[in-house]
């Protein structure tokens, strides 16, 4: 049986999870404030101390989420990494799609009519 | 004996943690989603737990990559919440409920369902912040029992099995002699995907099928694949699953929605909370 891939859709799968582990593992360890200082301090450094690769390297300098993910990051940790920049989900919302953070927001926004239908009961059933 | 009282399902996002902390409750941003809980407030005030089991998905603080259980239960006397990288504040330890953490492992390992059992948990926002929502005042006046789900790395268990995993919990809490008014509490979602070219996607309609679904016909969700529901429901839409799982807890047929409510947007997710009690 062949799954219809989900358009704009990455799921984190055995092979990201696989690949992105280094990566994942740096991100998860800016839980602690010393670590967001250290990689602040040094980034290179503390990229090569969990073993990142070139491509994981270049995406973490780029602060480019789409090349994150790509290099196997999930977006769980990947908020930790962003944190440490003030970054948001909708910031990276914005950048991922190309988009400013108001633009983002507003279409985020734009769904807020169905907010009424949905809590009468009115949309499944139609 | 233990009786369930109902189930609450609540979104968990971050973002509210930083509004509860810049008390934020009536900006003109956050009021709709606010004004969703005295409500909910009310009910718990006439229905008075004494037991939170609450079902949750963990984002990268007690579980990393190393080691990422499909189900685990916590069964430890108290449970810390701490640091997540980016600044909301923690909470003060919340009560955990070992006679019972026990009596729910031991139930559902007789019944094939091989749970993680965790003496030392911490909880991150999607229960530090439910715990918030419900008790503003603080501390929680329960003791809570941790079931985590692993919906971060597919593969993910499937609405078909969290459903019956739930209902193996459900029927260990009827048959734990102590006297306990248990109350469930799932958390997370509704639709809302954070990564990937498709961030910001929401599904109002699919929400809606959802949280009728959950009401009496929880079978329907039990259909869908984990592909099926980030297709349908976004990324992290997945976290239905604790709802999910939630519910086969509250277990019996057809429940009685007491209240709900629903707003989009609150950061990146269409947010809600359902009230069900058993009918």
């Amino acid at each position: 049986m062949t799954v219809q891939p989900i358009p704009g859709t990455h799921l984190f799968d055995s092979a990201a999870a696989r690949k992105g582990y280094a990566l994942n593992k740096m991100c998860y360890s800016f839980n602690d404030a010393a670590n967001r200082e250290a990689f602040k301090a040094d980034e290179d450094a503390y990229c090569a101390r969990y073993g990142l690769n070139e491509e994981q390297r270049r995406a973490v300098r780029e602060r480019n989420v789409l090349a994150l993910i790509a290099a196997g990051g999930n977006v769980y940790y990947l908020a930790k990494f962003a944190g440490i920049f003030s970054l948001n989900v909708q910031d990276l919302g914005a950048q991922q799609t190309g988009t400013s953070v108001p633009e983002f927001k507003a279409k985020l926004q734009s769904y807020a009519k169905f907010n009424d239908a949905v809590k009468r009961g009115e949309l499944s059933h139609g | 004996m233990a009786e369930l009282i109902g189930q609450i399902s609540t979104s968990h996002v971050p973002a509210i943690g930083g509004a509860i902390a810049r008390r934020l409750q009536q900006d003109p941003y956050w009021k709709p989603f606010f004004d969703g809980y005295p409500p909910v407030r009310q009910w718990l005030a006439r229905n008075r737990p004494d037991v939170v089991v609450v079902v949750y998905n963990d984002h990268g603080l007690n579980f990393f990559l190393d080691k990422m259980p499909t189900f685990a239960i916590g069964a430890a006397e108290s449970y810390i919440s701490a640091d997540e990288g980016w600044g909301i504040p923690i909470i003060e330890p919340v009560r955990g409920d070992a006679d019972l953490s026990w009596a729910i492992i031991e139930g559902v390992i007789a019944e094939e369902f091989d749970v993680t059992t965790c003496q030392e948990m911490s909880m991150d926002h999607a229960v530090t912040i439910p715990l918030q929502l419900l008790w503003p005042d603080g501390p929680a006046p329960v003791r809570v029992v941790p079931v985590s789900v692993n919906t971060v790395q597919h593969p993910a268990p499937s609405p078909a099995r969290c459903l019956k995993f739930g209902q193996a919990i459900g029927r260990a809490i009827a048959a734990f002699p102590g006297k306990a008014r248990v109350l469930v509490l799932s958390t997370g979602g509704l639709s809302h995907q954070l990564d990937g070219e498709r961030a910001g996607f929401i599904n109002p309609e699919f929400d809606a099928l959802c949280l009728d679904a959950l009401i009496d016909d929880p079978a329907r969700l039990a259909g869908y694949s984990n592909h099926d529901i980030v297709a349908l429901s976004g990324t992290q839409g997945l976290e239905i699953l604790n709802w999910i799982t939630g519910r086969g807890i509250l277990g019996g047929g057809a429940a009685r929605e007491v209240y709900r409510n629903y707003h989009i947007p609150i950061s990146n997710t269409a947010s809600a909370v359902q009230v069900l009690e058993r009918r």
